[in-house]
Formats: C-alpha cells, structure tokens, sequence
C-alpha cells in the first residue's frame, strides 16, 4: 500500500459515510441453489447479508474463495435470484427492490443505474471492439461518431492498440479482452457498479489506469462495490472492506 | 413504458393434443424476447399464434397500433389481419425456402411487399431492393439472380431483408439460424441484432439454442410440452435457472 493511496482512503471513508447518500442497502440478503437432479441437493451460498453501500465509497469485498463474494454481486446484479432478503437500489430518486422487481424494471435499472463488470467479455463474434465499447452509448441515445469517439478515447486510456478496434475481439489476449470488457463497463457513468475482479488478467501499468478510471467514477459520486484479489489494487481503490465468510455447513 | 403486445392466456390445440397452452406475456417496443425449449415444447405453435397464422383456441392476442389504440387480434377482419401482417408485422421462417418465392429474382423478393403497399416506380423500387441487399451483406449485383442460385446462409439475410423492407414495428422468427454453419449463423446474429438494434423494431424469436438466446434476448420464456415453465431475464434464467426443466436444459449445454 502506498502512504498517499492510504491516508487518501483513510480520511475519505468517515467523510462519505457521514454525508453521502445510501445507494444500496441488502436486507437479510440470503441464496440457496436448490439442484432439482443432484437429488435436490441444496447449497447455500449466503445468508443473512446485510450492507449499506453510499455514494462516492468503493466497498471492496474481501474473503477466501468460496465465502460468496461472486454469488454477491451476481444476486445484487439480479442474474441470480435471491432467496431471502431485499436488494433495495436507489433508481431515479426512488427505492425499488430487486428482489421484486419485474424483468422489465430490472433492465431499466441496468440500463441507467447499475452497471456490472466481470472478469470476461462475453459478446457476438463479429462485433468490432470499438463497436462493443460504443453501443452502451449508443443505447443511451448517443449518436454512432461521437459514440465510436468516446469509445476510441477511452480504449486509448486503456492502452489497447489502435490497431486492434477495428477488429472483433475473440481473438486478442486475456488483458486485452479484459480491456475492451472494463471500457465498455465503464463507459456510461452509472452511480452504482459492481465489479468481479476486473483486472485479473492485467499488468501494473493498466490496474494503475482502472485504479484512476474507478477514482474518478467515485469522486465523481459513483458507489462502487467490487472483489479485488490484487492486495496492491484493493489497498488503492478501497474505501472500506466488507469481510465476507464461508457458510458453516450445518 | 407501455407495451406493443399483450398475449393472455393463449391457447392452440391441435384437435384433442396441445401445442400450446394458456400463454401469456407483454413485448414492449424496441425488445428482443427469445422462446427457447425442446422440439414439440410448444415453440413454434404459440409463436404461430401469436402472429396470427393459427387460431386460438383460447386467449387473445392484443396489439398497440401506432396511433395509440389496441387491437384485438380476434375481432380484426381476415383482411385487416392480412393488412397488419403485411404492412407493421413480418415473419420470418427457419427454412428461407418457405419465406420467399423462388421464382422471381433477389430484387423482386425484396420489393414485392413494398408494391404490395402501393408503391410503383420502378427506378425507386430497384434502389430501394440494392440498398437491402446490401444491407444484408449481399453483393447489389446479384440482384436479377434468382433465390435458388443462393447458398441456404444467403436465402435467409435475403428472407431478413425481404421482411424488413417494409420497416414493421413487430417480427417473428422462427429459428432463424437453425440448419445454418457456425460461422454463417454468427454472421445472421450480428446482422439481426443491428438491425433490431438501428431500426427499433420488436421481436419474437423462437430458438433451440441457448446462447443464441443469452446474445441477443433480455427476456426469455421457457417452454415445455407447451406451457411456459420458466420467464424472466435471460442472464438470470440461464445462470440461475428454477425449473428443473431448464435446469437439465442449462446443464445439457456442451461448452467449448
């Protein structure tokens, strides 16, 4: 941990939990998977959570493998659903809870308030990079040029290669992919993300760059709540840590 | 957001054996919603039904016209159902052959619905047809070739461009990459959900394939001997699916 990136955490946390906005508050948040053909085999993954994540903090979850950091943001997410519990989300001023929202008010959540970035980019296979990046812009009514610009910029920042945005992106490496999944993830400011280890596959020079990239994301007033492995990234970005256990098999 | 189709409770029988049963769901504009299940799930009949190509034995089917007032699908004239399916739906089938007509050139299978509606010039019509072909990737200069002298990849962007011309708000597909090569499928994919994506248009997508569906759909329902089993977000469905049928469908997936 540098002393600066510490003593910069250190004096923001206090702050923000004091003043800012809650962002998103889970409520006995709990998941069990039922496995209808492992002999209805059930495992449960998390109980009881409870979190209060406030605008302009970065939570970052920390625990061994298996203690359901993943699980968590996948639930909050809503691409799993929970089994117990509420995900209360502060969209357009007003407090909506996940857990009961119909399909079409989760997606309107997606679209404008919660953003989600994970370790793998997952796209058609002929789609140029800068095309992936661009088209959250594109959704949020932007036109083509000045989408593909924005995307170019940021692509730029992320030192991906010129030379690549053209191309579609099945081919590049594992940080390259990565890169093109961060920018297109971060492109559209939402004021609630959540990141799986997005920087996984990444050197020094480009963590340095997503470090500054969800700096400004939470200065800006995003609420951030993310896994980080990497102790030098988790020191750097965090605000807060939100330890998280194993279930106790009963 | 209000939505383009209500389909409630919506049933075809084929005599005494179900093809699909008490159905319902809403298809805003602008969404994607895939149908995915075995063969004999139900698919195709309440995709059919839902486009009006079969009756139902129960349900309604009600559609949001432009101008802001809903119509009843089973109250509209033979007529007036064949206006609407010409001029603001479009279908399109998973074997090209079916879709267009083979004996009339590329050109004239683009244009035909468009002279259906009244338009005559004939300058117009032809530069309208080679800016769908190329649209859909194929080269203007074939427009006098007839369809049969296509490949089965090249028929079915020709039956998507066939069915788009005409800028409907609502199209139907049934398995509209299935029987193609992988790499040709993908190039259909990109194509329809740019399209989808430029024109605004809603759909019904009926596919077996379930990454077909994770790329392309926010929504999925899942079918089994004709009843909807499982609804919801598709990254949810796939992920964390409930049903024990769509969890033996997700878990049934080959990966690469």
């Amino acid at each position: 941990m540098t002393a600066s990136a510490m003593t910069a955490s250190a004096i923001a946390a206090p702050l923000v939990t004091a003043f800012a906005s809650p962002m998103l508050e889970l409520r006995g948040l709990g998941k069990s998977f039922e496995l209808h053909h492992q002999h209805g085999a059930r495992l449960d993954v998390l109980d009881d959570v409870e979190l209060t994540l406030h605008a302009g903090e970065c939570v970052v979850l920390s625990g061994p493998s298996g203690a359901g950091k993943s699980s968590l943001l996948r639930v909050i997410y809503a691409n799993y659903r929970p089994s117990r519990g509420a995900v209360r989300v502060r969209h357009d001023g007003d407090w909506l809870d996940l857990a009961e929202a119909t399909p079409h008010q989760v997606l309107e959540v997606r679209r404008r308030t919660l953003g989600y970035v994970s370790q793998f980019l997952r796209v058609i296979p002929r789609v140029p990079a800068l095309d992936i990046v661009a088209e959250p812009l594109i959704e949020a009514g932007l036109s083509l040029p000045e989408a593909r610009q924005r995307a170019g910029a940021l692509l730029h920042r992320l030192n991906v290669p010129e030379r690549l945005w053209r191309l579609p992106p099945g081919t590049f490496s594992g940080g390259e992919q990565q890169r093109v999944n961060i920018a297109r993830g971060l492109i559209v400011s939402r004021p609630l993300l959540l990141l799986d280890e997005p920087t996984a596959s990444l050197d020094a020079d480009n963590r340095s760059v997503v470090a500054e990239l969800l700096e400004e994301a939470r200065v800006a007033g995003s609420a951030v709540l993310g896994i980080f492995h990497d102790e030098d990234m988790r020191d750097r970005v965090a605000t807060r840590l939100f330890p998280m256990h194993p279930l106790q098999i009963a | 957001m209000s939505a383009l189709l209500q389909v409630r409770g919506l049933s075809h029988h084929y005599g005494q054996r179900i093809g699909c049963q008490d159905v319902s769901f809403d298809l805003h504009p602008g969404e994607l919603l895939c149908i995915v299940g075995e063969s004999g799930s139900g698919k195709s009949t309440l995709l059919k039904t839902a486009a009006a190509q079969l009756a139902p034995s129960s349900g309604s089917v009600r559609y949001h016209q432009r101008d802001g007032d809903w119509l009843d699908l089973e109250e509209l004239s033979e007529a007036n159902r064949r206006r609407l399916a010409r001029e603001e739906w479009g279908f399109v089938t998973q074997n090209p052959r079916d879709g267009l007509r083979l004996n009339v050139s590329a050109g004239a299978n683009v244009a035909e619905r468009l002279m259906a509606m009244g338009m005559r010039n004939y300058g117009q019509l032809r530069d309208i047809a080679k800016g769908w072909l190329e649209r859909v990737e194929i080269d203007p200069a074939r427009i006098d070739d007839a369809p049969t002298a296509f490949s089965g990849g090249m028929q079915q962007r020709l039956q998507i461009a066939r069915t788009l011309v005409t800028q409907p708000r609502l199209v139907f597909m049934d398995e509209p990459t299935a029987g193609l090569d992988v790499s040709v499928q993908a190039r259909i994919l990109d194509l329809l959900r740019r399209l989808v994506n430029e024109l605004g248009l809603a759909a019904v997508m009926v596919t077996h394939d379930l990454a077909v569906a994770r790329l392309l759909a926010a929504r999925t329902m899942v079918m089994q001997g004709g009843r909807v089993v499982e609804t919801g977000l598709t990254d949810q469905i796939l992920d964390d699916p409930q049903h024990p049928y769509t969890q033996l469908l997700v878990s049934s997936v080959l990966t690469t």
